[in-house]
C-alpha cells in the first residue's frame, strides 16, 4: 500500500467523532497534537483534555480502530501531556457544531457568552461542573433552559 | 540516600496524596446533598485520580523495577503510603469534606505552580497539566468555604468545628526532611517550608472572607509523609480500594 499522505491522515482523523460529545471530532477538539510518519510507521501524538478523562483510552481505540479501517499497519500512539490541553486549541469549526448541539463554546471570560438556544445574555451559573470534566452548568434566565457550557481551560 | 530514591518517595507523596483524597472524595459519589455537588466532588476526585496517574507512573518509571500506577495504587500496604494524615480522614459532613479540599487545594495549587518551574522536565509536564485542574477545584473549594463560613448559622457553625478539628493536619504538608532537602538543592522540588507563606496568604484570605477564625496552637498531626505511622482509618480505607486486587489478584478488564 502507498504510504497516505499527512493531510489525509488528518482528514480521516476528522471524520472521527469525540466518544462524549460526538458532534465535534477528534480534530476540532485540538486533541490531537501530531501526525508524522516515521520510516514506514505512522506516529500519532494525543493529549488528554483533563487527566483523569475516562475518554482518553476510548478515544485512543477509536484512533487505532479509524486508522487501521483505512489500511493503516504500523500505527503508534503516543500520549503526549506537555503543553498541556487548552481550550484555545478548538477549532471554529468545532465552536459552532457545539453552539449549534446546545454547549455553549468556551470564552475567556469564563462563561458562555450566550445561551445556546434563545442567545440572551441573560444567563445564571448552576454548577463549575457538568456532565464532562470539560463542562460546567448554566441556566437561561430568559428561556430558562439549563445548558452544558464547555469551560475554558 | 540518591537522587533517585529522594525523587520516587517525593512522586510517592505527590501521588497519594490525589490518590487517597481522590479515593476519599469519591465515596460522595451518589450520597451529596444536591445534584450539583454530586457531580462536582465526583469531577474533582476524577480529576485527582488522573493526577495520580500521571504521578505514580513517574514513580514507576524512576524506581525501575518494572512497577505501574496501578501496582503502586493496588499492591502496596499502608505502610509504603505517603499521603499526608489529613487525605485519609474519613469525609465527616459535607462541609467538613470541602473545608479538607479547600485547605489541600490551597496547598496543591502552590506546589504544583512552583513545580511548573522544576528542573525536571517531566515534573513540569505533569504539574503544568495538574495546575490547571487544581485552580479550577481552588476556586470552588474556596467559594464553597466561604458560601458555607459566611453562611446560616448552623453551617457556620459546622465549618468552624471542621476548621478547627482539620487545622491542625495542614503543617505536615510543609515538614521536610532527607529527600526534600536532595531535590531542593537540585531545582527538583522546593523546599517544602517556603510554600508556608503564600499558602497562609490564601487560606487567610479565604477564610476572613468566610468569617472563620483559624484555631491557635501549633500541635501538628504527621506521620504520614514519611510512612512513620498513617491514622487507623487508611487501613480501612485500603481494604475498600484494593479489594477486587486483593480477592482477584492481576484481574484486568
Amino acid at each position: 500500500m502507498e504510504k497516505p499522505t499527512v493531510d489525509q491522515v488528518w482528514e480521516w482523523l476528522d471524520a472521527v467523532p469525540d466518544p462524549e460529545i460526538p458532534v465535534i471530532s477528534l480534530v476540532d477538539l485540538g486533541i490531537i497534537r501530531d501526525v508524522a510518519w516515521q520510516g514506514d510507521t505512522l506516529c500519532v501524538a494525543l493529549t488528554p483534555t483533563y487527566s483523569g478523562c475516562p475518554a482518553t483510552s476510548v478515544i485512543e481505540m477509536d484512533v487505532e480502530t479509524a486508522l487501521r479501517g483505512h489500511g493503516i499497519e504500523k500505527l503508534e500512539l503516543k500520549r503526549q501531556i506537555s503543553p498541556p490541553w487548552t481550550t484555545d486549541w478548538l477549532t471554529e469549526k468545532g465552536r459552532a457544531k457545539l453552539e449549534d448541539y446546545g454547549i455553549a463554546p468556551p470564552q475567556p471570560a469564563g462563561g458562555p457568552s450566550r445561551c445556546p438556544q434563545c442567545h440572551s445574555t441573560n444567563l445564571e451559573r448552576i454548577s463549575q461542573f457538568g456532565s464532562t470534566p470539560c463542562k460546567a452548568t448554566w441556566r437561561c434566565r430568559d428561556c430558562l433552559e439549563p445548558f452544558d457550557y464547555f469551560k475554558c481551560i | 540516600m540518591t537522587r533517585d530514591e529522594a525523587l520516587f518517595e517525593f512522586l510517592l507523596r505527590m501521588g497519594d496524596n490525589t490518590l487517597i483524597l481522590g479515593h476519599r472524595v469519591s465515596e460522595w459519589c451518589g450520597h451529596s446533598p444536591v445534584l450539583e455537588e454530586d457531580i462536582a466532588l465526583a469531577n474533582t476526585a476524577l480529576d485527582m485520580i488522573g493526577q495520580t496517574q500521571l504521578w505514580l507512573g513517574l514513580a514507576g518509571e524512576v524506581e525501575g523495577k518494572g512497577r505501574t500506577a496501578d501496582n503502586l495504587a493496588f499492591l502496596r500496604d499502608a505502610w509504603d503510603f505517603r499521603n499526608v494524615l489529613m487525605v485519609e480522614l474519613p469525609n465527616g459532613d459535607f462541609g467538613q469534606t470541602l473545608m479538607r479540599q479547600f485547605l489541600y487545594d490551597a496547598w496543591s495549587f502552590v506546589m504544583t505552580d512552583w513545580l511548573k518551574g522544576s528542573a525536571d522536565e517531566r515534573i513540569a509536564a505533569i504539574a503544568e497539566k495538574a495546575h490547571k485542574e487544581v485552580t479550577y477545584h481552588l476556586e470552588r473549594s474556596g467559594d464553597t468555604v466561604i458560601g458555607l463560613g459566611d453562611g446560616t448559622e448552623e453551617s457556620h457553625r459546622r465549618m468552624q468545628a471542621a476548621l478547627d478539628y482539620l487545622y491542625p493536619y495542614c503543617g505536615e504538608m510543609f515538614e521536610k526532611d532527607k529527600a526534600d532537602e536532595l531535590l531542593a538543592e537540585a531545582g527538583i522540588a522546593p523546599d517544602p517550608a517556603e510554600l508556608r507563606a503564600e499558602y497562609d496568604d490564601i487560606v487567610g484570605r479565604v477564610l476572613a472572607e468566610a468569617t472563620l477564625a483559624i484555631p491557635g496552637g501549633d500541635y501538628v498531626h504527621k506521620g504520614g509523609r514519611n510512612g512513620r505511622m498513617h491514622t487507623e482509618h487508611l487501613g480501612h480505607l485500603l481494604t475498600s480500594m484494593q479489594w477486587l486486587q486483593r480477592a482477584y489478584p492481576g484481574a484486568a478488564w
